[in-house]
């Protein structure tokens, strides 16, 4: 059964989550890939504004695939998360609190999750007509030149993840392979 | 001396990118029902479900099965008695990407340059790769790949005396470091074999191949055989969450080598393992 949370997540909803637990995300969030990473963490370094809140905010690693007419968003799914990692830990101690991508992430991402309380979700790869379903309203809120890789604010409805890494250390992608492996 | 027209050409291309893009497979879709007959994880299973499930949607809503709408790599056959009319055959073919990226909402994911990375805003240039054949036909392959699975490849500069034990450890180990990054269940494209950079295209071009078919060299069959089996045994599992179905296929394409070397190549796809062809 999912468990339903509210984005940006609060200190008590990250508390409660824990590796495997599956969740429907409803709320808002930011799209943030390669370049805006770059650009969001330029800006903290030269103490300039951020082009938004990061307290207990959710970045979804994506670059969606262009509207057609009538569509809010084209195709959305996660993109590969470890390409983030030098950019995360000092996004978790400004006040970001969760990331939403696939993949694996290094020990220093994981420890500034622990040190700091946030919480790494996947979605689904390649899931990415089914996932912009739960996608309501986006709109370009930095970085626009950047094209797929600009900062949107999605809101979303029962948008599905999976909690992979909690703050206490649990790691999905560990346990589940390690059960099924055969040597 | 056959001509084809220019535009005949732009519009077939442009065709194949959002056809390849939107419309998978009914042999990965084949291969996803398959799975889910033999997965043994929960969490696999339910993934494979939702594949079949956003298959269906992009096919019904012609949008792209996934928003990394891929580098447009093409595989041409030109044959020697063709004759491009109106223009040159590798401007119609970009001029084709063009097209179908900004007609078909499809993501525009390359940079102009690798340090500067500002967006071509066109998903150009595609790679080209052409063989001249015998004939007056023209076949075009679009193979749009992926970014995510193509940062999990590899070339790697064997020895005969690795034999094929060294190639099996090589390609079973480099699926194992690539764990859930990508976007399992993957098709592993394996090139033995050629140049340095001969042995990479083997790769990629192997991922053509149709799921379920048999190597039909016997050798090769049977090391397909053994590597399937040996990748999921890894227990990666659909989207890395652990389970058996860690790879759809495993494909090898083997060239003549040279006396001294024996190069080895894995080229990762995830499982939108998209491509589609015409002959003009």
């Amino acid at each position: 059964m999912a468990k339903k949370i509210t984005a940006p997540l609060t200190t008590e909803t990250a508390k409660d989550l824990r590796a495997g637990d599956s969740v429907l995300i409803s709320g808002t969030i930011y799209t943030g890939r390669d370049l805006a990473h770059k650009r969001l963490t330029d800006a903290l370094k030269a103490g300039e504004k951020l082009p938004f809140d990061l307290a207990g905010a959710v970045i979804y690693y994506v670059g969606p695939s262009p509207a057609k007419p009538g569509q809010v968003i084209g195709s959305a799914g996660p993109t590969t998360s470890y390409r983030m990692d030098a950019y995360s830990p000092l996004l978790m101690e400004k006040g970001l609190r969760g990331m939403i991508g696939k993949g694996n992430r290094t020990q220093p991402v994981l420890d500034a999750m622990k040190k700091h309380g946030a919480i790494y979700f996947a979605a689904v790869g390649g899931a990415a007509a089914l996932i912009a379903r739960t996608i309501k309203a986006a709109k370009v809120i930095a970085y626009d030149d950047l094209g797929p890789e600009a900062v949107r604010e999605l809101k979303v409805e029962d948008f599905p993840a999976i909690v992979i890494n909690d703050m206490l250390g649990g790691d999905l992608y560990e346990q589940g392979v390690a059960k099924y492996k055969k040597d | 001396m056959r001509e084809i027209q220019f535009e005949t050409i732009k519009d077939a291309v442009a065709k194949l990118c959002i056809d390849a893009n939107c419309l998978l497979g009914d042999d990965v879709v084949q291969a996803f029902k398959d799975g889910l007959k033999i997965e043994e994880s929960p969490a696999g299973k339910d993934i494979l479900s939702q594949l079949l499930d956003n298959e269906q949607i992009a096919r019904t809503e012609m949008m792209p099965i996934c928003q990394d709408t891929g580098w447009a790599v093409v595989w041409l056959k030109v044959g020697s008695d063709v004759r491009v009319q109106g223009g040159e055959l590798y401007d119609a073919i970009q001029q084709g990407v063009v097209t179908g990226y900004t007609d078909g909402y499809l993501r525009k994911s390359i940079v102009k340059d690798p340090l500067r990375r500002v967006n071509t805003k066109d998903n150009t240039p595609a790679i080209i790769y052409t063989d001249i054949v015998a004939g007056d036909g023209l076949e075009i392959v679009v193979q749009p790949k992926g970014g995510g699975s193509e940062n999990m490849s590899e070339v790697k500069m064997l020895s005969a005396a690795d034999g094929a034990e060294g190639i099996k450890k090589f390609v079973v180990d480099r699926v194992a470091r690539s764990k859930a990054n990508p976007c399992p269940p993957v098709i592993v494209g394996v090139g033995i074999g050629g140049t340095f950079e001969k042995c990479a295209m083997l790769a990629k071009h192997s991922l053509l191949r149709e799921i379920g078919s048999v190597h039909p060299d016997p050798l090769y069959a049977d090391i397909e055989k053994e590597l399937i089996e040996r990748v999921n045994k890894l227990g990666i599992g659909p989207q890395g969450l652990g389970g058996r179905v860690t790879a759809l296929a495993v494909f090898i394409e083997a060239f003549p080598c040279h006396i001294a070397t024996m190069p080895c190549a894995v080229n990762i796809n995830c499982h939108a393992a998209r491509h589609k062809s015409v002959t003009l």
